[in-house]
């Protein structure tokens, strides 16, 4: 049977009615249509499907929507401001650090958690900070380089 | 930087417009190509807005899920959906038995099976579907299907299928086909060496998992059907689906847009396809069907496992008098491929007079491969610049040495050894060992003394890949409107190397129009124009001179319009930004945004057709890749230092995009040479065994060396097309093992024939190589 979840998302109060076994990955992306967030497992080994909840990164995947209960949510959708792109976002562009840009969402929350914890990450600590999200495309190397660049 | 500055382009000239059946020049010098200009899309594959096909949300829309054989190789004997078909939520139920999915599927030319073969040859065939309200709900009547099988004796490693007494995969032996080449007197050549070398080797089956799922949204209008598919090629789906369906192509719509990666995988319309269009009928309701991380694993491609063995001959002025190369190889229970182009570097790569290649493609009981990226070449550049290293130790000389040794500048390998229309492999092997310090890099791995537990290595090696030339055919319309906006409408998938953004550069060079002003209209059957599926490194040379043809004829019509309103001879008018003016006298001019008839017209429509490529050339790209590696030698455990990669794929159509198609393309080779490869359970059960990314590895941010450098040898390449470039997107990966391999080689002594190249093997190598002193 379905239960009334209240939630944040992207600093907006919602309201959503889930079933006791949906992923969060789930209802925001069928429920609220937040499609920025992306599935490439469905059992926590790639990243892509990756939120900010309560400031930590999870995986949506693995979080069931009951367990968002009250809690405060990132979604990419919420990275960008009335001042346009957040600087990671904008290092991304820039720094060429997309290819097919699926696992792109995932990587640059992973990245914004890190660096809100840790304004000048190393390149080691960048690396650990992203190691949890897969990319078949770009090898990575070009979305270091932009974490670095937002560090500085 | 804003979104505007980013994009803004002030004060471009363009070059000059050819008249009409003249072929254009090559561009003097760019403006736009060959920079590194952010991807146009950037924002919304940043932003969360661009909406991938497994996004697609369609009011209505209900979910599919597809059964799948367990066993890998199995008689389906009876089907129950009874109790599914009246679980909450299911809307439709489609099995062998149902008359409308009794349709005919062709895995490849020479085996035709049909979509629910009750005879299934591998684990992951499909044998029901389901759609429901819900994805749980698809997935929990999935469960409430009963099938009764009659489970038979299975066979999935190559290896084991020639032998006597094999389970058959097709009823006869195993073997599909054997292909043989010769050229030359190779038992002379061998006469001739003063080194002759012998050796196994194998490659690894490997995994494209690209991060989008494989799967479709399907929904029908009447007898209309419209898929939002994530593909490599909207056409190639197109065409297929109106083959099964039995449709007008005109009546199937495949929309593509945004797609998460394909590596080859996504080149045709799998099974889910056809099924999902099924299931959307029967169920009256627009269907999503996305399959599971799992399932790709069984039932989308992969590269196949290639068993191979090497003999070459040696001269010890480094010249080559032969090579022999035999391979085995397997694309699983239905000819796809597994040994396709294994041997074409062997043939190919290096001047050799004497060379003879076998190849037999064998038939077992695990799911069909399908092309991956450079499909062959990175299992043939395994054996072939490992032996080439190993010849170079036997005469004493250094492997960069040897391989410039032997730089053939036509090929060898193709009917007619057309001449290469540019070859860089010199350069690459030049400019590459220059930036990587190489001699230093070398001598001081191989000084002696090293007695630590940590020993240093590097490693080299070079390929070529078989086409990079694009062919015909394509079409482009570009679209010019009088406020000097462009609308440019292209049937290629951007499968996230940057064709929207080389091709909205290309445009903008020859228009001179802001990347800010250009719209992109593509793959999407309905509304854009025929392409064949981006792959095999071709997209940049087929669509690039096609998108440039465009624009000029969008240039000869707006002349043609400013000679009548300046009452001129076309001839004698020149763009000079934004405007047309007589040659001789530019104050005369005229802005094509006031031309009177443009704005009348409401556009000018621009097309351009792909043109055949120039008769006798081979258009071939080239690479060589170096590497250093620090090698625990007491763990086996190899940590990859540095890369250098250096290619040559003419003219540098976006430097962003090519560095990363480079940086991706050693990633994905570091996958193949240490972590990835497709584990079964040979005896048993015949199933396999790590399918989910977290028993089969791909490479993190932690695996990958912290340098990588791309050095491109820019030169364009007049003779291949009227933008210069050549493909990249395969080269960039064939190398990669094999220099580490050497490299491995070069820090331990020990010449690892088998992928992966993992801790345990490495150690056990290590520990036998102790015992022998
Ligand atoms: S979809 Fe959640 S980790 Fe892969
Ligand atoms: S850009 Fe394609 S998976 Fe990362």
């Amino acid at each position: 049977m379905k239960r009334i979840i209240q939630l944040t998302i992207n600093d907006k109060e919602y309201e959503v009615a889930v079933e006791p076994n949906q992923t969060l990955t789930d209802m925001l992306r069928y429920e609220l249509g937040l499609t920025g967030t992306k599935k490439g497992c469905e059992v926590g080994d790639c990243g892509s499907c990756t939120v900010i909840m309560d400031g930590i990164p999870v995986n949506s995947c693995l979080v069931l929507a009951m367990q968002a209960n009250g809690r405060k949510i990132t979604t990419i959708e919420g990275l960008e401001t009335e001042k346009g792109m957040h600087p990671i976002q904008k290092a991304f562009v820039e720094k060429g650090a997309i290819q097919c840009g699926f696992c792109t969402p995932g990587m640059i929350l992973s990245s914004k958690s890190l660096l809100d914890k840790n304004p000048n990450p190393t390149e080691e600590e960048i690396r650990a900070g992203i190691s949890g999200n897969l990319c078949r495309c770009t090898g990575y190397q070009k979305i270091v380089d932009a974490v670095k660049s937002v560090g500085k | 930087m804003s979104k505007k500055e980013i994009y803004a382009v002030k004060g471009l000239s363009v070059p000059e417009t050819p008249a009409s059946a003249q072929e254009p020049k090559p561009w003097k010098q760019t403006q736009m190509v060959g920079k590194g200009i952010p991807r146009v899309d950037a924002y919304e594959r940043v932003s969360g807005t661009a909406v991938y096909p497994s996004d697609v949300l369609l009011p209505d829309m209900i979910y599919g899920a597809v059964l799948r054989c367990p066993h890998p190789h199995a008689q389906v004997k009876k089907v129950d959906v009874e109790a599914a078909s009246k679980m909450p939520g299911v809307r439709a139920v489609i099995t062998g038995d149902t008359p409308e999915a009794r349709v005919e599927w062709t895995y490849s030319k020479e085996a035709r099976s049909s979509l629910f073969d009750p005879h299934c040859r591998f684990e992951g065939e499909p044998v029901a579907a389901v759609a429901a309200e819900t994805p749980y709900q698809a997935e929990d009547a999935l469960r409430a299907i009963r099938v009764e099988y009659d489970v038979l004796p299975f066979v999935v490693d190559e290896r084991d299928a020639l032998k006597e007494n094999a389970p058959s995969v097709h009823g006869a032996g195993n073997v599909l086909k054997t292909e043989k080449y010769e050229r030359g007197q190779v038992d002379r050549g061998f006469r001739e060496a003063d080194v002759v070398l012998e050796e196994n080797y194998r490659t690894e089956c490997q995994l494209h998992t690209p991060m989008e799922l494989h799967g479709c949204v399907a929904k029908w209008d009447g007898d209309r059907l419209t898929l939002w598919e994530s593909t490599q090629g909207v056409y190639a789906v197109q065409a297929e689906v109106a083959e099964v369906l039995k449709l007008p192509l005109s009546k199937v719509r495949v929309v593509g847009h945004y797609m998460g990666g394909g590596f080859g995988s996504k080149l045709k319309a799998g099974k889910y396809t056809v099924i999902a269009a099924l299931l959307a009928k029967k169920s009256a309701r627009p269907v999503k069907l996305f399959l599971t991380r799992e399932e790709t694993y069984l039932a989308v491609g992969n590269r196949p496992p290639n068993n191979m063995r090497l003999k070459a001959g040696v001269k010890k002025d480094g010249t080559l008098t032969a090579l022999d190369f035999s391979c085995t190889g397997t694309g699983g229970a239905y000819p796809s491929g597994g040994t396709s182009l294994v041997d074409w570097l062997v043939r190919d790569l290096y001047k050799c007079p004497n060379v003879r290649t076998e190849c037999t493609d064998i038939a077992i009981h695990t799911g069909p491969a399908r092309p991956f990226r450079a499909p062959g070449h990175p299992q043939g550049a395994w054996v072939l610049e490992q032996m080439m290293d190993a010849l170079a130790e036997a005469i004493k000389m250094d492997p960069v040495e040897l391989r410039l040794k032997n730089i053939p500048n036509f090929s060898q390998g193709k009917e007619g050894n057309p001449p290469y229309s540019s070859t860089g492999l010199k350069q690459c092997l030049e400019e590459g060992a220059k930036a990587f310090q190489w001699k230093v890099a070398r001598s001081k791995a191989l000084a002696p003394g090293e007695t630590g537990r940590i020993k240093r290595g590097v490693g080299m090696a070079s390929c070529l890949w078989v086409v990079g030339g694009g062919w015909p055919p394509s079409t482009v319309i570009l679209k010019l409107f009088p406020d000097g906006s462009l609308n440019l409408n292209m049937g290629a998938s951007d499968i996230g190397t940057g064709t929207k953004t080389v091709m909205a550069l290309v445009a903008a060079e020859e228009l001179g129009i802001p990347l800010g002003k250009i719209e992109i209209e593509h793959a999407d059957t309905g509304t854009t124009q025929y392409a064949t599926p981006s792959g095999g490194s071709k997209t940049v040379p087929t669509e690039a001179p096609t998108v440039r043809a465009a624009a000029i004829s969008v240039k000869q019509q707006l002349l043609e319009m400013a000679s009548k309103e300046l009452k001129l001879d076309a001839a004698s008018l020149v763009f000079q930004e934004g405007s047309i003016a007589p040659a001789k006298d530019p104050s005369k001019s005229v802005k094509i945004t006031d031309l009177s008839e443009l704005k009348k017209r409401g556009v000018v429509v621009g097309i351009g057709y792909r043109g055949p490529n120039p008769e006798n050339k081979a258009i071939i790209p080239f690479a060589a890749q170096f590497c250093e590696v620090e090698v625990n030698t007491k763990t086996g455990e190899v940590k990859i230092l540095r890369f250098v990669s250096t290619n040559d794929s003419g003219r540098v159509m976006d430097r962003l995009t090519y560095d990363s198609q480079v940086i991706g393309g050693i990633t994905m080779g570091i996958g193949l040479a240490m972590t990835e490869y497709r584990v079964l359970d040979r005896d048993q059960t015949g199933r396999m065994l790590n399918r989910n990314w977290h028993d089969y590895k791909l490479p993190t941010a932690l695996d990958v060396p912290l340098e990588m450098t791309s050095l491109p040898v820019d030169r364009e390449d007049s003779q291949a097309n009227s933008v210069g470039a050549k493909g990249l997107g395969e080269p960039v990966t064939i190398p990669t093992a094999p220099a580490i391999a050497n490299a491995v080689y070069n820090a331990t002594g020990i010449r690892i024939t088998e992928t992966p190249i993992s801790p345990e093997r490495l150690c056990r190598l290590l520990a036998e190589k102790r015992k022998e002193g």
